[in-house]
């Protein structure tokens, strides 16, 4: 690790952080630091997903960025975004989604990144953003690896989700449709 | 993790130069997508992001691509994909996911080199140049045997021309690095093929102007044979015949996708073709 410390100012999760830190330190290791056990490392490789946060509102790998190039920028992680993960997360909950759970807050920082990426183009474009396609989510999260669930529990709340926030694009309709209710875990011990 | 002793980000190409020479063993950082994979210590990093090379410029002749553009910029960049075929929108689609894609730099994957560069395929089957702060502007094909010199690699220039171009490439898995990846161009009246992940970096094949633009069989089985006689090697993703044989296939359905061939009549050109190879192979 370098001697030679560096200064960094960011916002992380909205408020005001300064530190000095080594520059090889990366954004990984410094959000942990700071209490975000919502990020996670697992493979070492820059390929799982699991440390995925927003730097200025994109989903990027905090497990490759050293902290000198996250000077005077925004960081967020899951802990900042309670509130905006509470559908996706109940849509999780309702299909039966997770086993171990340990992928997905990075699951989830990507889908809401998606969500509001589609959501800006299609401003952009003055259109009314609509539903992503099966094989669309397939591509856009692609690099969110599960080892234990075999992504069809996480597929079908991914459908729930987009089909509760969009309108479905044209000339689709059983593709983003969500899955018949289930019984959540309160009915099913009631 | 690769450890940084000392940190520097420079604000013009010049200084980062500069820097470059006078720090023993400084190196410049691209997107920083394979430091966990490394254990060494590197006296100096310097970090481009202050020197404004994140940037496509369109002009009437070319696309100008700076080192820092991201794989997720290059592959968004509608104006660009739409002049080149779609090739690099093609192959950076499997490039681990949209997080990484945001992270890794255009710059970094040419100046690497690395024999499983899906970008540096697409790259080099078209009319290609970087720009080196010292050495000036190189043709991407020179370039590949070029020793790694001390120079910055600051932009990657595709030129314009009416490109029928295709992509094509074969992993075990989503995400996974490709077994072998075939690029076909047509420009300038001639097919160029950039083959890779043979496992070693990728190299053109130019054909013969002779070649025409929607090739039938017999002209497909002659690329095919130029395809084939690259050198492969066997590694973890595949066999060195393996990939012998598939660069082949690929190469024939790269083309016959850029000459507008549907899929089913590039099926049958193939299944020709490799009848046509056979029978020759058996001759001699």
């Amino acid at each position: 690790m370098s001697q030679n410390l560096i200064e960094v100012a960011l916002t992380l999760n909205g408020k005001n952080v300064t530190a000095r830190v080594a520059p090889d330190t990366t954004l990984y290791t410094f959000v942990r630091e700071r209490g975000c056990a919502s990020v996670k490392c697992a493979c070492e490789t820059t390929n799982c997903g699991l440390c995925t946060v927003w730097l200025d509102g994109s989903a990027v790998l905090s497990c490759a960025i050293p902290m000198a190039r996250v000077n005077g920028r925004e960081v967020t992680t899951l802990e900042g975004l309670r509130e905006e993960s509470a559908a996706f997360a109940r849509c999780l909950a309702e299909e039966g989604a997770e086993q171990c759970g340990f992928c997905s807050p990075g699951l989830i920082m990507n889908v809401l990144a998606m969500e509001r990426e589609i959501r800006e183009r299609a401003a952009g474009q003055g259109v009314e953003p609509t539903a992503p396609t099966d094989d669309e989510l397939n591509a856009y999260l692609a690099g969110n690896l599960c080892r234990c669930t075999g992504y069809e529990g996480q597929r079908r709340a991914l459908r729930r989700y987009v089909a509760e926030r969009f309108a479905p694009a044209a000339g689709t309709d059983q593709d983003v449709s969500p899955a018949p209710a289930t019984a959540t875990a309160g009915e099913e011990r009631a | 993790m690769l450890a940084f002793a000392r940190y520097e980000r420079p604000a013009t190409v010049d200084e980062a130069l500069q820097l470059l020479h006078s720090k023993r063993g400084s190196r410049v950082l691209g997107g920083g997508m394979w430091m966990r994979l490394s254990k060494r210590t590197v006296p100096c990093v310097i970090d481009l992001s202050d020197c404004g090379l994140n940037t496509i410029e369109e002009t009437d002749g070319a696309f100008r691509i700076g080192a820092y553009v991201t794989l997720r910029d290059l592959e968004r960049a509608d104006a660009f994909n739409e002049a080149t075929g779609g090739v690099l929108n093609a192959a950076v689609q499997d490039i681990v996911g949209v997080q990484f894609r945001r992270l890794a730099t255009v710059g970094g994957s040419v100046f690497g080199r690395f024999g499983f560069s899906d970008v540096l395929c697409a790259l080099l089957a078209l009319d290609t140049e970087v720009e080196l702060a010292e050495a000036g502007r190189v043709p991407l094909a020179a370039f590949m045997n070029m020793p790694y010199e001390r120079d910055i690699l600051t932009h990657v220039i595709v030129r314009k021309h009416a490109y029928r171009a295709s992509y094509q490439c074969l992993r075990k898995a989503a995400t996974d690095f490709p077994t072998i990846n075939v690029c076909a161009a047509r420009w300038g009246g001639a097919w160029h093929l950039a083959v890779g992940a043979r496992p070693a970096k990728a190299r053109l094949v130019v054909a013969a102007h002779s070649l025409s633009e929607r090739p039938d069989s017999a002209e497909l089985a002659s690329i095919v044979e130029d395809v084939r006689a690259l050198t492969y090697s066997s590694n973890l993703w595949g066999s060195e015949r393996y990939r012998r044989h598939l660069a082949g296939v690929l190469a024939a359905r790269a083309i016959a996708d850029a000459a507008g061939y549907t899929e089913a009549e590039a099926d049958a050109l193939i299944a020709t073709l490799e009848a046509t190879i056979e029978a020759k192979e058996v001759r001699a």
